[in-house]
Formats: C-alpha cells, sequence, structure tokens
C-alpha cells in the first residue's frame, strides 16, 4: 500500500466533492488509482481524456506510485 | 521571458511596458477576451482554474519554445484565473522583434499552445442559468454529441 497526496480541479474537483485528499491506495501505478477513484466518485472523463502529474511534473500513466507522491489529475485544458 | 497565472485583473499599458525595447522595431500583442456567447449559446461570464505551479512551468516552456523557434527580442504571457465577466482580459501574449514577421508568428504560436498544453480549465456560465467545464462534456446522450476527442499532447 501506498499513501499519496491528490489535488483536483475544475470538474474533478467538482465530481470528488473537495479539492485535496491524503489516500492510502493498493493500485500500483497512476492509472490503476484513477480507475479506482473514477468507479468510486463516478469520474465522467475517461481516462483517454484526462492526463496526470505527479510531483509537479506530467507523467505516464503507468508510472508506479510511491508514498508521498503528490498526484493531479489533468481534464482536458481551455485555456484563452 | 516570462510566464504568468494572475489572479488579479490584467493591465495591458503596464504588460507592454515590460516589454520595452530599443532593438524592436515590432511589437505584436493578443488580448483574448470574455465572449458573451459560444457555440450558440449566451454566455453570462467565465471561471478559470488552473493548477499554477504546472501551468507556470509549461507556459516558460511554450515561451522558451517560441523564442527558440523565432528570432524574438522578448516574449511574455499572463493568464487570468478566477471570475471574470463578458469582456474582461482573459490572457495576454505580447512579442517583439526587431521585424514585425517574427513577433507576429510567435505571438501566434504562444497563444495556440497555451490553449493546447498548459493545465487551465474554463468553466462557462450560461444565461439559461446552466454551467460547464469546456471540453469535458463526455457523459449521457446530451453531451456525446458534443463530446471532444482528447487534444494531442
Amino acid at each position: 500500500m501506498t499513501t499519496v497526496t491528490l489535488h483536483y480541479f475544475a470538474l474533478l474537483r467538482e465530481q470528488r466533492g473537495r479539492s485535496s485528499e491524503s489516500l492510502t491506495t493498493g493500485a500500483a501505478t497512476a492509472g490503476e488509482l484513477y480507475d479506482e477513484l473514477a468507479r468510486r466518485h463516478g469520474f465522467t472523463l475517461p481516462v483517454t481524456h484526462v492526463r496526470v502529474a505527479i510531483n509537479g511534473e506530467f507523467a505516464a500513466w503507468d508510472t508506479t506510485l510511491r508514498t508521498g507522491d503528490e498526484l493531479v489529475f489533468i481534464p482536458p485544458v481551455a485555456g484563452g | 521571458m516570462t510566464f504568468r497565472i494572475s489572479p488579479e485583473p490584467l493591465d495591458p499599458a503596464a504588460l507592454a511596458g515590460q516589454l520595452l525595447d530599443l532593438r524592436a522595431g515590432a511589437y505584436v500583442e493578443f488580448q483574448g477576451r470574455v465572449r458573451n456567447h459560444n457555440e450558440g449559446r449566451a454566455v453570462n461570464a467565465l471561471e478559470y482554474e488552473a493548477y499554477a505551479a504546472l501551468a507556470e512551468k509549461e507556459g516558460a516552456r511554450i515561451v522558451a519554445e517560441a523564442a527558440a523557434r523565432f528570432p524574438i527580442l522578448g516574449a511574455a504571457c499572463v493568464h487570468r484565473v478566477g471570475r471574470l465577466e463578458l469582456g474582461e482580459l482573459a490572457v495576454w501574449v505580447g512579442v517583439t522583434s526587431a521585424h514585425r514577421a517574427a513577433a507576429f508568428e510567435a505571438c501566434r504560436a504562444i497563444i495556440d499552445e497555451t490553449k493546447a498544453r498548459v493545465p487551465i480549465w474554463k468553466k462557462e456560465h450560461y444565461a439559461d442559468g446552466a454551467s460547464g467545464w469546456i471540453n469535458c462534456a463526455t457523459a449521457g446522450p446530451a453531451a456525446a454529441a458534443t463530446a471532444t476527442p482528447p487534444a494531442a499532447h
């Protein structure tokens, strides 16, 4: 099990109902964690529409999670 | 060469002043403003949210890429966050160069890449009381018709 911190933005913040949390998970990768949380909280965005950042930088979905990691799931961006 | 997220209103004259450069024969500026409609719906206001730390990091990379690609002298981009009313300035890009072509092209590249890559999100508040996050409609039959494929990163 690993314990990570999550920060939520935009649609995912609204669907989660909070902007951050600390979580202990059996998910091995960032992608597995998104799947787990999407099921639990009813996230509507498929993982193919979302990117992930780990410790302040874009990362691959198959990145192995380590205790202390800070994750942000990034919904489709819409600046401008 | 800077990129910044700002919770405060943008002052284009002050921003332009930071790019004064006597070597620059050209100064090109882009102002993105809050529009009163989108895809046939009347819009009352916008709400921007950013993952500021990564937005500023990715934005700085975009400005640096433009400086590497085009012979420019200076470039800066600032993007607002928070609730914006119609007509308000949401994003500002300024570029200086010796001659105009580089400034036009770099300015265009910076705003295009910013829209495609920087973790900033936009919620539209419609005149009919509804609201929605742009590019995030993927659930339900109504949304299916307007769902956008993932951006090419």
